[in-house]
């Protein structure tokens, strides 16, 4: 554990890609097969289930510091992190023995802690939060609340795993994806060893494509050399096909296969060693439906007959990764795509659920121009650009596939109440509500908490300081005089939020300085905004 | 008395039986002044009374004003009031304010720290009715570990960067933070070197205060000569053009919201060490008890959350004033815009920065 911390505390005190390498190779180097596995899963997101809920170890922290609850609370607003505010709060360590345990053996506690009566927790609690100094016991909070953000990438971890081992880098990130936990594997079996069962369900890295910069045609060469697709707002996901059995992977590599029954179909269709790349999408009555549909369908455990009636899905595929039990990624991405075509147009789409993304090709930028204006009748967010002879690689990779994403929909709104940030941004105002006007009044519409510098945020914090109406927990309430430009990417109505409507992903775009709040844009305004 | 003793309006803090104020924000006839840090100190008064050290600090950054200069302890009566300037452990010649009046005492902390940093003339505890405290580290998520355990640190950490042949740059207000971590640094592991606002600071100060060597940066500062060396500078060189001669450098911020991991990480500092001017939570605590007042005015920092936990928690009659000095400190701050200054060392300059405020 001293050696887990002491690479946490490195990772955590650089901003340095090279040097959060290094230490994190080095830990690979020397540390024990089992704490390595855990620090894997650990970054990786691969955490054991939380064993105390966070209500009682604040309860029990507050006990041992000799603080009110109240105070803890306000004391987390301001520190901004649960693990970090109660390592901050205990007493300084009291014995002066130091921890031995390692890393694993730690885990390996707070996995048999879930089962134990709660006061067997507390008294566990208790005696080790004692006994660490103040990183580790924040360490240990983070595995205990499951929450270990640290500016680590995966693929960062992976690119460390790889000088430790020398095995490839995608090798890797192959071996990582999946449905593994530590306790189900060995560092020998998932990193070092080759197993064929293993492999069933694994999905393939997803490649990834970066927003196209200005002038790009330019970069790209002849547009003759590139494949466009409509981009469409879904859930990236890749469908494999193996053993008889189909497994649906998200991007964020989760396994989702029961969240889509739908799928099941394409067993009938879609021969074994199969992996298509696609995008789910919400699909009603012949066209294909807005992303908002859908979000009523992720997060339900328990998927309802009515709910998958109301909102089918489709798979819109776009690559084929795997063919006959082969890794194609290699070959270019017309001869991919040639493959695929072949196999979704011998399909019946409306009946198995599975549909081909369109390709095109454009002889001028003025006519793929055009193609982009047409996105927002079609439902999509913009274009994809993908290179003809590209193979598929893995993760954001810039040069082959591009997004060329249509404007963002902007509206003036007024700032009306601010909460303080987390992590990086924990202690200053950035987290806003913004509001539109309304039969003379300010209707909440959007949060948003990006799109401002540094400077900028700092300027708003202090101000928000100063022009504070009433405090309500961590939330704020302003006088409201600041006007801000807010881009978002989807619009749809909702019966979910108070103005009716329902915006994808609200950041801030400008400050709008020069404007007074009498000329912010009314709900009206942003309504007529929604797509007929 | 229908008047309390000190009130709080649109100026400052005001007594007006003696018609003095302390710290005011906007121009008055008669102020006292704690301390030289921008957000107490600030320009137009017609009279100012502060301790004798204070005197050459607040020259330096206001230029040519009325000041009468006063010894620790000394009383001075205006009107029937008497006042004297105590310790309060914050920055070089930092007082506390003591105000007594037909039997009846309260105290103005200014700004203040507990713990002696070697440099600032010791915290002096002061017994009161009143108490009016800042609570910048008002929330038991700050305590400071002794501050030798954290120049061990700082010295070990520019030793490693010496190794590694690369400037070690330290952050620090260029009044106060800058001549602290000046008086502790181990100048047998190399030079040091200070950024022109600290340098002059630092030049005043030593009238009346020890400390080592150190050489400014000018524009004649060869690269080569940093390596190994150690800067120290104001927080707002971080980021600017200024610091960009130093590479290969390491950052480093020496701060009480270095407590907090993303107050480090959002500014981008590769590392960060806990040391703070302010009294930490306990260090505040343990002063409002051993006053031994009754009231207790919390004025900037989390006072809300502070005067709560005096009212419920320690049954004192606790409450909030609102003032202009800089809430919740750093990020902000004015002391850090005076740092930018270029003119810093010319009093017009301040002046006219002091106004925009």
């Amino acid at each position: 554990m001293k050696d887990f911390a002491k690479l946490i505390k490195k990772l955590d005190s650089t901003n340095k890609t090279t040097e959060k390498v290094a230490a994190l190779t080095a830990y690979f180097q020397m540390a024990n097969d089992e704490d390595k596995l855990w620090t894997i899963a650990i970054l990786s997101h691969r955490r054991p289930k939380r064993p105390v809920n966070t209500s009682l170890l604040r309860i029990w922290a507050t006990e041992i510091s000799g603080i009110p609850l109240w105070l803890f609370e306000e004391s987390y607003h301001i520190v901004g992190d649960l693990a970090e505010t109660i390592a901050l709060i205990l007493p300084s360590k009291e014995y002066s023995e130091e921890t031995t345990k390692s890393l694993s053996q730690f885990i390996l506690e707070i996995i048999e802690l879930r089962t134990l009566p709660e006061e067997e927790k507390k008294n566990y609690l208790h005696e080790n939060w004692l006994a660490l100094n103040y990183f580790e016991r924040f360490v240990f909070n983070k595995i205990i609340t499951g929450s270990f953000r640290i500016g680590v990438s995966q693929k960062l971890m992976t690119r460390a795993l790889s000088k430790a081992t020398e095995i490839d880098e995608d090798i890797l990130a192959y071996k990582l994806m999946g449905d593994w936990t530590p306790q189900k594997t060995t560092f020998k079996k998932l990193i070092l060893e080759h197993n064929e069962e293993d492999y069933l369900s694994k999905p393939y890295p997803f490649y990834l494509a970066y927003a196209v910069e200005d002038n790009f045609q330019e970069d790209l060469g002849s547009i003759t050399d590139w494949s466009f697709e409509h981009k469409w707002d879904g859930i990236r996901s890749q469908v494999i096909i193996r053993n008889n059995e189909v497994f649906v992977w998200s991007r964020g590599e989760e396994l989702v296969t029961d969240k889509y029954p739908e799928f099941q179909k394409f067993l009938s269709v879609i021969p074994n060693g199969t992996v298509i790349d696609g995008e789910i999408l919400p699909f009603g009555n012949g066209e294909i439906g807005n992303f908002n549909a859908l979000q009523t369908r992720i997060g339900r455990k328990n998927l309802s007959k009515a709910l998958l009636e109301k909102t089918p899905v489709i798979l819109n595929a776009y690559d084929l990764l795997e063919w006959n039990g082969e890794d194609i990624r290699q070959l270019p991405f017309i001869e991919r795509r040639k493959i695929l075509d072949r196999l979704i147009q011998g399909i019946n789409s409306l009946e198995i659920g599975v549909y081909l993304s369109e390709t095109m090709s454009f002889n001028t930028w003025e006519e793929a121009a055009a193609e982009r204006e047409l996105s927002l009748e079609k439902r999509s967010e913009g274009l994809m650009l993908k290179r003809k002879d590209s193979p598929y690689l893995v993760g954001r990779k810039k040069g082959d596939w591009w997004k060329w994403k249509i404007d963002p929909f902007t509206i003036d709104a007024v700032l009306t109440y601010a909460m303080r940030g987390h992590g990086r941004r924990a202690n200053l105002y950035t987290d806003y509500t913004f509001g539109l006007w309304h039969e003379g009044e300010l209707v909440t519409f959007a949060k948003a908490y990006s799109g401002l510098t540094d400077a900028e945020f700092r300027q708003v914090d202090a101000w928000i300081k100063r022009n504070t109406l009433e405090r309500f927990g961590p939330v704020r309430s302003v006088t409201p005089h600041h006007v801000f430009e807010i881009a978002f990417e989807g619009i749809a109505e909702s019966s979910r939020h108070k103005s009716g409507v329902a915006t994808r992903f609200p950041r801030i775009l400008r400050w709008r300085k020069d404007k007074p709040i009498e000329e912010a844009n009314t709900l009206d305004d942003l309504k007529a905004l929604i797509p007929k | 008395m229908d008047q309390p003793l000190l009130v709080f309006n649109e100026k400052g803090i005001y007594c007006q039986q003696a018609d003095v104020y302390i710290d005011a924000w906007k121009p008055v006839d008669k102020c006292i002044i704690t301390h030289g840090h921008a957000d107490h100190s600030r320009w137009g008064h017609k009279k100012y009374i502060t301790h004798k050290n204070n005197v050459p600090i607040i020259k330096h950054r206001l230029g040519e004003i009325v000041v009468s200069g006063k010894e620790w302890n000394e009383s001075f009566t205006i009107n029937g009031v008497k006042f004297s300037l105590h310790p309060a452990g914050h920055i070089v010649a930092s007082s506390q304010v003591r105000v007594e009046y037909k039997g009846e005492v309260w105290v103005f902390t200014g700004d203040f720290k507990t713990e002696n940093d070697g440099i600032a003339e010791p915290f002096e505890l002061v017994k009161c009715n009143t108490f009016i405290t800042e609570c910048t580290f008002g929330i038991p998520a700050f305590k400071w570990t002794p501050q030798e355990e954290v120049f061990s640190d700082i010295n070990n950490w520019w030793a490693a960067n010496r190794a590694e042949r690369k400037t070690s740059v330290l952050f620090g207000y260029s009044l106060g933070k800058a001549q602290r971590l000046l008086k502790h640094l181990d100048p047998n592991i190399g030079k040091i070197y200070t950024h022109g606002a600290i340098e002059n600071m630092t030049q005043v100060l030593r009238e009346n205060y020890e400390f080592h060597q150190t050489t400014r940066v000018t524009r004649d500062t060869k690269k080569d000569e940093l390596l190994g060396n150690i800067v120290l500078a104001p927080p707002s060189a971080h980021g600017g053009t200024w610091i960009r001669k130093m590479v290969p450098f390491v950052t480093a911020s020496a701060s009480g919201w270095m407590t907090f991991r993303g107050a480090r990480r959002r500014r981008a500092i590769d590392r960060g060490f806990v040391l703070s001017d302010h009294a930490d939570w306990d260090g505040l605590l343990t002063t409002v008890k051993e006053t031994g007042a009754e009231k207790v005015i919390a004025t900037h920092g989390y006072t809300e959350i502070f005067s709560r936990y005096l009212r419920e928690e320690m049954g004192l009659d606790a409450r909030t004033e609102k003032t202009q000095y800089e809430e919740e400190g750093s990020e902000t701050s004015n002391k850090e815009e005076n740092d930018i200054s270029p003119g810093l060392s010319d009093p017009q300059q301040t002046k006219i920065n002091e106004d925009e405020k």
